[in-house]
């Protein structure tokens, strides 16, 4: 007898079964996020009537963030034609499926609106342009929260309120950021850096620590560890160094650049996390 | 359509894996590796995977001072509420005329997320292929007026096939039976009181349910589809509200 007939479940095999998403879903995460709060940002300097060459920049970061994510999706289904498999059905049901078509939405809205950009156009139509990226752009960062912690995995589905909020405001942190290292050291980027640091720091309270150990195990293993760090980067970092900015100029660029590591190091890291928890 | 289900009882199972030699055939799944475990009681399989679509467990365990060594022939159960399907992006997966969950392999598109939505872990991704397989409730026999071959391969009669109200009630039957004659930890495992609203694949099993690997209470993942958008929707407008906000006060 070699199996230890004290310990439950069979043979230390594990219940679930891990995610098989390899780096391409973890930075379409990111770059997601960060493209379409591009487009919020963009409507919302263009409704405060900021400078034209933010907007352009903030379409500009949402535009080649809806260019580029179908590209990692693909990359990640192995064959361009199975992307499309997504659009012959819309379920609500399922995340991924709301997930697809949000971006599909998107990448319209963000497309046209650089392109009426572009072409000098400003009526209606490019404020519909702007609207609609704006409002699928906030569904686009937040709805990957939805996606992990809808799921059998433990580690996911114990931080399903708090996912969306994390990977909405690590966003819209490493958005503001993207804008400031572009050359807009404007105060409402600042502003709004500033209101993402501190959701994010709050949003570290809230992942649960302490439970029994099999919760704090999610948080001992490299992904967790990752998670961690990257939480700290777009969470109590910057937020310290933008206090301090007003006395060491520097400090809001590092804050920016901590930010926009942070917010794409923290995705790996729940991914990792969601690959320890199904498999322990 | 009389929804059909199986009912595995582990106290018949002889452990020859009939079933799943059977199951390879019939479905032309491929080999996922021959791994000698010599310290896993002879269990070379494994677990249920891509290519595995049924497992004989061997659980070994100690009863009443001795060694007892029971086997079950694990499948896909094929959940009245079925996480994989509610994931599944593309509608690959189905609810047949049978009421079994299957995957439509030339839609399956492999995003995955059948895989962690999986409360079971039975579908998996195939990486030298790309998409998700697993138990096809032999559909394709069905549909011929054919049991499943796993069924039909087996020699015990420890997989039965059949009306899924008959075999639930054949299977509270044999509970009776086998209590009557001594056997008294048997249990039957379809968690209909859990989100999943019960199996269509069945299990008579001895002792805790854990030891072969079953959740005692399984979750379908989607019950927490509600909480999971209100909370993004309320990220979502606080976002916008800070944005707005911002550029407004500071343009």
């Amino acid at each position: 007898m070699t199996a230890a007939a004290t310990t439950t479940g069979y043979r230390d095999r594990p219940l679930l079964k891990a995610p098989v998403w390899t780096w391409e879903i973890p930075l379409y995460f990111f770059i997601g996020g960060l493209a379409g709060l591009g487009a919020v940002i963009a409507a919302a300097a263009r409704a405060g009537g900021a400078d034209a060459t933010l907007i352009r920049d903030a379409r500009l970061i949402a535009f080649l963030g809806a260019a580029i994510s179908p590209l990692l999706l693909i990359s990640d289904l192995g064959r361009p034609g199975r992307f499309l498999y997504m659009l012959r059905v819309f379920k609500r049901q399922s995340a991924m499926s709301v997930g697809v078509w949000t971006l599909v939405a998107f990448s319209g809205a963000a497309t046209a609106s650089l392109a009426l950009h572009f072409a000098g156009i400003t009526g209606p139509v490019s404020w519909v342009a702007d609207a609609v990226g704006a409002v699928m752009g906030a569904v686009l960062a937040t709805y990957t929260g939805v996606l992990l912690g809808v799921t059998a995995i433990p580690a996911w589905a114990h931080h399903v309120r708090v996912l969306p909020i994390h990977f909405g405001a690590s966003s819209l942190g490493a958005t503001a950021s993207l804008l400031e290292l572009a050359g807009h050291r404007t105060p409402a980027l600042n502003a709004i850096a500033i209101a993402a640091a501190l959701a994010e720091a709050i949003v570290m309270w809230q992942f649960d620590f302490r439970g029994d150990a099999a919760a704090r195990k999610m948080f001992t293993g490299s992904g967790g560890r990752l998670a961690r760090a990257g939480n700290i980067c777009t969470g109590v970092a910057p937020l310290l160094l933008r206090g301090v900015a007003g006395w060491v100029p520097a400090a809001r660029a590092v804050a920016a650049v901590l930010t926009l590591g942070g917010s794409l190091v923290t995705r790996f890291g729940w991914i990792a996390i969601g690959r320890t928890s199904a498999r322990s | 359509m009389p929804t059909t289900g199986f009912f595995t009882d582990a106290t018949l199972c002889i452990g020859c894996k009939a079933c799943e030699v059977a199951c390879k055939e019939w479905n032309d799944v491929p080999h996922d590796g021959f791994v000698w475990r010599p310290r896993a009681s002879y269990d070379h399989t494994g677990e249920l995977g891509h290519s595995t679509w049924r497992h004989v467990k061997f659980v070994e365990r100690d009863r009443d001072g001795l060694p007892s060594w029971d086997f079950s022939s694990d499948v896909c159960k094929h959940c009245e509420h079925a996480g994989c399907l509610e994931a599944c992006p593309t509608g690959s997966i189905v609810r047949t005329e049978f009421g079994g969950v299957f995957v439509q392999p030339d839609i399956c598109n492999g995003c995955g997320y059948c895989v962690v939505s999986c409360p079971f872990g039975v579908i998996d991704r195939r990486p030298e292929d790309g998409r998700a397989f697993k138990c096809t409730f032999c559909y394709d026999r069905q549909k011929a007026g054919l049991k499943p071959a796993c069924a039909t391969a087996c020699p015990t009669d420890s997989i039965q096939f059949g009306d899924l109200d008959e075999l639930r009630a054949r299977a509270d039957a044999r509970v009776v039976q086998l209590a009557a004659r001594g056997v008294t930890d048997a249990s039957i495992y379809d968690p209909r009181a859990s989100s999943v609203g019960g199996t269509h694949a069945i299990f008579l099993v001895r002792g805790d349910v854990r030891d072969y690997n079953l959740p005692p209470n399984p979750e379908m993942p989607t019950i927490r589809l509600g909480e999971a958008w209100r909370s993004a929707m309320v990220a979502a407008v606080a976002i916008a509200v800070v944005a707005f906000a911002s550029f407004a006060w500071m343009p």
